[in-house]
């Protein structure tokens, strides 16, 4: 019958490419984000919060303007009391505003009953996805520009220096860094919202990941390592052991992996964001700053760290949504 | 290479242990309008989504268009429009942005989808509420808000699933009338529905499903003939000697059965339309035609009496 003979002719593989009509998902998502209330509130937020802390940070920064070669960056880390530094806000805000702009990303479809109208266009399942997590991350990363922007002009209004190439430099891969810090968790958000239809129980449950490792994965590490790494005679290499062993496991959470790429780059004068013993330094001038190569190579291993993670999760999430079933 | 829109041999999806469709055989031609009718639960969405390549089949082949809708997913989608049994759209958009973005999704060019949505707008009644948010939108609004994002792609074949489930009798019948407007365009149409006397009214053809297999295909007429044997009751009303009328309609070709259900009441019942030789074999007879009144097959009776049979099959 004709139909056997078609079905021998038809190609083995999928025809297209799983890009199409990706773009049109990128513009969609990111129109909705930068128009939603949602976002608005936390823009509000971000931006009180870096005028309120960057403000303080001035006043603190102003005595010393002209004897800091990297004043700029100061402005992301000085603390004042009571504020913290920026970055020190920043470590939770960029989850928040992350996790808020992914928890009702698949979900909603399904509950808009859109999906199948969507799915029933010329475009793969891949396109959606990807469309809606870079929608997500170019969001991200417009916010966290124009903060960033914002607190380098004010810092230049207020101390009356203008940022180094170095700075620059620094600030620029900082940025980075917080991207691909939120890509985790938007990632993370994503996925949730592929396993669970309803958007508050998939916020709540990135929520609750986002808690246990900010709050309770640096107790559980200090429970975990003696028990891994016991300390018997109190030898130097089993003291060392323990504290290499602590380390390496709260390097598992990704906000020690952002706090430590956030140290290397804003504060040119670290060396190392691990263990140091007296003999490693010898020879170092310490409180000079390294070049920002050398800053790089130290947290490097961190920052592939966050982008390995950000593309692991993303993984995980689109291969629950090619299993999942279309109908609702 | 042939005529056929929509073609599939064996196909055949399981979701674990449940069949949900059993081994389907379906063929529908070019500028038909096919209705896929069963109870909740038969099948049909099923079928629909295999159409589309949305759920990959556990068996069997599928050819719309003359492509696989597994393997050129891409090429079928953008000739088929679809509506799904709960169209759903962006609240917070209007009903322009919700029909651009699938007009990007297509990858029209802007200056044509803004026209083509215009127009489809316009088709449907829309046009002094695009810019209003969907939110705002009736139920039958929302319907008819889901035919225009089906025509926006400008598509072949139309699959609309339990489309005027949920509407009042006006919009359902203003609904057909846009089915009808389609198929007079070429557009081949499937459509899916319980409700038997609306898909009677528009389609050339219709599927019986159950348990996932399709049990009766044909026009109603045919289907009629096939479930309730004689298709077509003739009521006469007649003066004259009933034992020679009552033979006289018996022995007209086609007649199943002639029943007398009054003095002068005859219930005649035929494979076709015989009002005419009717009359004629009552005059013939010696009689007085008084009165005269067919009920054409209709498929809620179809419907009801092959469930019945399958009921009865079951207890035996």
């Amino acid at each position: 019958m004709s139909l056997q003979a078609e079905q021998t002719r038809a190609p083995a593989k999928r025809e297209g490419s799983p890009w199409t009509g990706l773009w049109a998902v990128v513009a969609k998502e990111m129109a909705d984000h930068l128009t939603g209330g949602r976002m608005r509130i936390l823009e509000v937020l971000i931006v009180l919060t870096a005028a309120g802390t960057v403000y303080a940070a001035t006043q603190n920064l102003k005595a010393t303007v002209g004897q800091d070669p990297f004043i700029m960056l100061r402005l992301f880390t000085t603390a004042q009391e009571p504020l913290p530094a920026f970055v020190g806000f920043l470590g939770f805000l960029i989850p928040l505003v992350a996790i808020a702009l992914a928890f009702d990303s698949i979900n909603s479809e399904f509950n808009r009953r859109t999906i199948s109208r969507v799915l029933a266009q010329p475009i793969y399942r891949d396109a959606l996805l990807f469309g809606k997590f870079l929608a997500g991350l170019f969001t991200l990363a417009l916010v966290l520009t124009a903060i960033w922007l914002l607190i380098v002009g004010m810092g230049i209004l207020r101390l009356g220096v203008p940022p180094s190439g170095e700075e620059v430099a620094r600030g620029l891969w900082f940025l980075v860094a917080c991207v691909f810090y939120g890509g985790i968790w938007l990632a993370l958000a994503m996925m949730f919202s592929i396993i669970f239809r309803q958007p508050a129980t998939a916020a709540l449950a990135s929520i609750a990941v986002w808690l246990f490792f900010t709050v309770f994965w640096s107790m559980l590490v200090r429970l975990i390592a003696p028990i891994l790494s016991p300390i018997q005679i109190g030898l130097p290499q089993e003291i060392l052991a323990r504290a290499h062993l602590e380390l390496m496991l709260s390097r598992i959470s990704p906000n020690t992996l952002y706090t430590e790429v956030m140290f290397a780059l804003l504060q040119p004068n670290v060396r190392s964001v691990g263990f140091v013993l007296p003999i490693q330094l010898d020879g170092a001038i310490l409180g000079t700053p390294l070049p920002l190569r050398e800053s790089l190579l130290i947290v490097w291993p961190q920052l592939t760290g966050l982008i390995a993670a950000t593309i692991l999760l993303f993984a995980a999430g689109y291969v629950l949504f090619q299993r999942r079933e279309i109908r609702a | 290479m042939n005529d056929f829109v929509i073609e599939t041999s064996g196909l055949t999806k399981r979701y674990g242990d449940l069949t949900a469709v059993d081994n389907l055989n379906l063929s529908v031609a070019r500028g038909e309008v096919f209705g896929l009718l069963g109870p909740n639960g038969s099948g049909k969405t099923t079928t629909i989504l295999m159409l589309l390549g949305l759920t990959e089949p556990t068996a069997g082949k599928v050819r719309v268009l003359g492509l696989d809708p597994a393997r050129q997913p891409l090429s079928v989608k953008a000739q088929v429009g679809y509506m799904p049994d709960e169209v759903g759209f962006y609240d917070e958009l209007s009903a322009r942005s919700n029909l651009a973005y699938i007009a990007r999704l297509n990858g029209l060019p802007s200056s044509e989808a803004r026209r083509r949505i215009d127009d489809v707008l316009a088709r449907v009644g829309l046009a002094d509420v695009a810019d209003k948010p969907v939110a705002t939108f009736s139920h039958g609004m929302r319907r008819r808000l889901g035919v225009a994002d089906v025509l926006v792609k400008q598509p072949k074949l139309i699959i609309m699933d339990e489309p005027t489930q949920g509407l009042d009798p006006e919009g359902a019948r203003s609904f057909l009338q846009i089915i009808r407007q389609l198929k007079e365009e070429g557009i081949t149409v499937l459509l899916s529905s319980h409700l038997l006397h609306q898909v009677q009214e528009v389609c050339d053809r219709v599927g019986l499903f159950h348990q996932g297999r399709l049990v009766l295909v044909g026009a109603v007429p045919d289907l009629a003939q096939q479930v309730l044997g004689s298709a077509y009751h003739i009521w006469l009303q007649a003066d004259g000697p009933a034992a020679s009328l009552n033979p006289a309609l018996q022995s007209l070709p086609g007649v199943v059965a002639v029943k007398q259900e009054g003095p002068d009441r005859y219930l005649v019942e035929a494979t076709g339309d015989l009002r005419a030789e009717a009359v004629k074999a009552v005059v013939s007879a010696g009689g007085r035609l008084l009165g005269l009144d067919v009920r054409t097959p209709d498929l809620d009776s179809i419907y009801a009496r092959y469930f019945q049979e399958v009921k009865n099959v079951a207890a035996s």
